[in-house]
């Protein structure tokens, strides 16, 4: 065995209950972190699921970026006009089909359309402010989770009868309405039409059960008064992640706004950035107590050892080989105590998974985990660095040990 | 070949023949501080092969110092230490460290063994940080050495399971790993009962009179040194007598 690496480890086994310790916080620093990243960045994935399975990954609505200013703004460079509003534009995004059909030849995704529109919904003398969403049934389950999400009928129920509609099963049980009953729907214009109800949905975010309600294309246009208006194209993609940069090409092609999911939680995702930096400043924070338990024995074996110290500078070693012993030991204290971090960390994931949790805004069983190797990795590599700092200052000033001072105080 | 040179054949000479192995010329050792401390001073001395030195004074006459200073351990204030003809004085630590690998082998008075490590890894240390011999070779030639000096059943144990005189010759057999032309030991009896005391001077005796070794020994007992070859005597740091001179 290597010189070096047979007298590190004769130490290191020379002393076991000091190594012990120092492993053991070496390990609870690499196991808590494990656990945390796999708590963060579980209940994080759960929560972005979450919001790209309850929202389309990019909406492109009839609104544009900017104001659309007056012809005469646009035509007249020399001229100030003041006072003009910007210009009214008709609601609804021009010839949506057409976009669809656009948009589908190049777009990683599918693409439908829907009609949104505000409106109260009555039933038993009860008023309850919802949105109402138009929506094509055969596309529909192409963008958005809510086929999955029927908890009664199906998104085919809509064809079942004359302005039937699918309401949140929140929204059901606040009105008291139950499939078959026959509501009153009136529209943010005023128009009102009579529905009935033919299914409900339940997504598991409470905001979204409890005020919404989707009914056909034709019925949302009817209670928005406009024949063929499309106020709303949703497109979902194969990745999620690449949303931000179609939506930005869709805006460009078509001059619509169009929002990914990014750019519409985009202080969630600040959030997440936040909340990344608190979880690894105090897993850094944990991984750096247990370094100094590393320093701490590995300056003690060096303190321990300066006869031996001096007995292998005398006997020709160098600096740099005495230097090497002592960090070796520290990296082997830091890869034990990683490996058993790993356990440690595991075990205390799998421990929290069986905890059972119930928030009132959305649904979840169980804590959500992530399982990762780059935790283990990221923890092990944190633990080696700090084991590597802690232990070569000590190994720093042991290889520096002049062996006449050492020889002549045993002498 | 002696029976200690089994073994050692690619361990290389160290130095031309004719010339002097160890040379300290106007050496001094001044230990700094608030009152300066001298060790030793103006020391002149030379050493040839196969030579047996007894370096002998009173207690605080500048012995060990000066072994510490022909030993590369120290560095001088002032003058110079030649290791085979090589000038040591600009040397760094890791030239000064390679010289005491291959050329020097160190027996201290407390032995100064690893005490984790058995009797065989103490000797096979050198000859590892020296690295010029295969692993095979190099256990067989530290079971040897261990041998040669009657240790042979001891190979296997660590310094706290053998004697003082075990212990001391296991010591002898670390400095003899690398085969250097010279042995310096510091009182390599000063801690041992008479029995011991006197197996440990006849290995000595034999290193120089059937390995043609170079011993330079410390010690403050009269009778020892009168049975070296030459006798260097120390007072308050000065040489005030060299029977080997010439």
């Amino acid at each position: 065995m290597n010189l070096v690496l047979e007298i590190a480890l004769t130490h290191i086994r020379s002393r076991v209950r000091q190594t012990l310790v120092a492993v053991a916080g070496v390990a609870t620093g690499v196991g808590f972190s494990i656990m945390m990243a796999a708590l963060m960045e579980g209940s994080q994935n759960d929560f972005m699921r979450q919001l790209i399975d309850a929202l389309p990954h990019i909406a492109i609505s009839d609104e544009r970026r900017e104001a659309t200013p007056q012809p005469a703004q646009t035509m007249f460079d020399a001229a100030e006009i003041h006072g003009l509003t910007p210009q009214a534009r008709r609601p609804g995004i021009k010839n949506p089909m057409a976009i669809m059909a656009s948009l589908e030849s190049w777009i990683p995704g599918d693409v439908a359309p829907s009609t949104k529109t505000q409106g109260i919904i009555r039933y038993a003398a009860r008023d309850v402010g919802a949105s109402i969403t138009g929506i094509d049934p055969h596309r529909e389950p192409k963008v958005s989770m809510l086929a999955t999400q029927m908890r009664q009928g199906t998104l085919q129920s809509l064809y079942r009868s004359t302005n039937a509609i699918i309401l949140g099963d929140r929204l059901a049980e606040k009105i008291g309405a139950r499939v078959g009953a026959n509501i009153t729907v009136q529209g943010s214009n005023g128009a009102r039409i009579g529905a009935q109800v033919v299914g409900f949905f339940h997504s598991g975010v409470r905001p979204v059960d409890e005020s919404t309600a989707y009914v056909l294309l034709k019925t949302a246009q009817v209670l928005q008064q406009q024949t063929g208006l499309v106020n709303e194209l949703r497109v979902r993609v194969a990745d999620a992640m690449a949303a931000l940069d179609i939506a930005r090409r869709i805006e460009r092609e078509t001059g619509y706004k169009s929002v990914a999911w990014q750019e519409a939680h985009e202080d969630l995702l600040s959030a997440f950035v936040i909340r990344n930096i608190v979880m690894y400043t105090v897993v850094g924070a944990i991984l750096l107590v247990a370094s100094f338990g590393t320093y701490n024995i590995i300056s003690t074996i060096t303190h321990e050892k300066t006869r031996d110290i001096a007995i292998l500078k005398s006997l020709g070693l160098r600096e740099t080989t005495v230097r090497r012993i002592f960090v070796i030991e520290s990296l082997v204290i830091g890869l034990m105590g990683a490996v058993a971090g790993w356990v440690l960390g595991c075990t205390l994931t799998l421990a929290l998974g069986t905890i059972e949790i119930k928030s009132p805004f959305v649904d979840s069983t169980r804590l959500p985990l992530a399982y990762s190797v780059l935790h283990y990795a990221v923890a092990t590599a944190a633990a080696l660095a700090s084991s590597l700092v802690a232990g070569y200052f000590p190994a720093r000033k042991a290889s520096r040990l002049y062996p006449v001072d050492i020889i002549r105080g045993a002498t | 070949m002696s029976r200690l040179d089994a073994g050692a054949d690619t361990v290389p000479e160290p130095a031309a023949a004719t010339e002097p192995l160890i040379v300290a010329s106007s050496v001094t050792r001044v230990l700094p501080g608030a009152v300066p401390v001298t060790l030793v001073h103006d020391i002149d001395l030379s050493i040839g092969r196969n030579e047996f030195v007894a370096i002998t004074g009173a207690s605080g006459s500048g012995k060990s110092s000066l072994l510490y200073l022909l030993g590369l351990l120290d560095l001088p204030t002032s003058g110079e230490v030649r290791i085979g003809g090589r000038a040591t004085e600009h040397m760094d630590e890791a030239e000064r460290a390679e010289v005491r690998l291959s050329t020097l082998g160190f027996v201290f008075q407390f032995h100064f063994l690893l005490p984790e490590f058995t009797a065989q890894q103490n000797v096979l240390l050198p000859m590892q940080a020296l690295g010029r011999l295969p692993d095979e070779k190099m256990r067989e030639r530290a079971r040897f050495l261990l041998t040669s000096l009657g240790l042979g059943e001891h190979v296997g144990k660590r310094p706290d399971q053998l004697s003082g005189g075990q212990r001391q010759r296991v010591a002898v057999a670390r400095a003899l790993a690398n085969d250097p032309p010279v042995i310096l030991a510091d009182e390599p009896t000063g801690s041992l009962d008479s029995t011991a005391s006197a197996q440990v001077f006849q290995i000595l005796r034999d290193l120089v009179d059937t390995r043609r070794k170079t011993v330079v020994a410390v010690t403050h007992d009269i009778d020892l040194a009168r049975r070296m070859d030459r006798r260097v005597v120390l007072e308050d740091g000065a040489i005030v007598s060299d029977d080997g001179r010439m």
